[in-house]
């Protein structure tokens, strides 16, 4: 499937999940601030990849799914289920670009401009991440293949 | 009290912001990239920055190189447990932070401490 835009979805979310993600966004960033003040920035910095609003991400992806299929007069529980694990995955290739993004600011700030350093930082987290999920992408039907493929005799 | 307010208002703003674009994009899998956007961390170190200086943030951004590794590890078992087990998203993806606590404290003792 190739990447598109679907601007359906913004007229399916309801006002109180984007609410939501504003509340669970808003509070993880005053809480990382809260925590660096008192514990220090090692322990502060943990914070700025808490998977803070994942959780509702997963379950408006779930809803959302269960509705599609509810409309068709199926349960779509294990399709929700897998549509979740899917961006789940998605997500677990985003942090690898999250971990470069956090190294690149790491070392770059304190040496460069800091808000070119930032926008650079943003630019290797988008690269990357889009990279490897294509570089997934072309993988994955082979990965499938191989796994189906019968185990010859030895 | 008023920068605690200020960073709730960003943060919130940014993070929304970063899941909209999620939410429009497909593939599933290529929309979950934007489930480990750096929202969150844009919003603290771009305030940080102006408050505390570029140190400070170096700081902070080498710790969460470690966060981002826990993240990793937290979003592949959520993967995982929902393909097979096909239980509900909230409790599978809510307990699982527990599990971003230990690998992200235990990283940060054994290699940052």
């Amino acid at each position: 499937m190739k990447i598109h835009v679907e601007l359906d979805v913004v007229r399916q979310t309801k006002w109180y999940e984007y609410a939501l993600r504003f509340l669970f966004g808003g509070l993880i960033t005053a809480t990382a601030g809260i925590i660096a003040k008192k514990f220090g920035p090692e322990i502060g910095g943990l914070f700025l990849a808490f998977p803070a609003i994942f959780p509702a991400s997963a379950t408006l992806i779930e809803n959302h799914e269960r509705e599609r299929k509810a409309r068709l007069g199926l349960k779509g529980t294990k399709r929700a289920a897998q549509a979740v694990s899917v961006a789940a995955a998605g997500a677990a290739i985003g942090s690898i670009g999250l971990a470069a993004f956090a190294l690149a600011v790491w070392k770059t700030i304190p040496n460069h401009s800091p808000w070119l350093a930032l926008l650079g930082a943003i630019l290797v987290w988008m690269t990357l991440s889009v990279l490897l999920w294509q570089i997934r992408k072309r993988f994955a039907p082979l990965r499938r293949r191989i796994k189906r493929a019968p185990v010859p005799n030895e | 009290m008023s920068e605690i307010v200020l960073r709730f208002l960003i943060g919130g703003a940014v993070v929304s912001a970063f899941a909209l674009l999620g939410d429009l994009f497909k593939p599933k899998s290529f929309a979950g990239l934007f489930g480990a956007a750096p929202s969150v961390a844009l919003a603290t170190l771009a305030l940080t920055l102006s408050l505390e200086g570029a140190r400070y943030v170096a700081t902070e951004a080498r710790s969460m190189v470690v966060g981002a590794i826990a993240f990793f590890v937290y979003a592949s078992v959520v993967s995982w447990v929902m393909m097979h087990y096909k239980w509900r998203a909230l409790p599978v993806t809510a307990s699982s932070i527990l599990l971003w606590f230990g690998v992200a404290f235990g990283l940060w003792c054994v290699c940052l401490r």
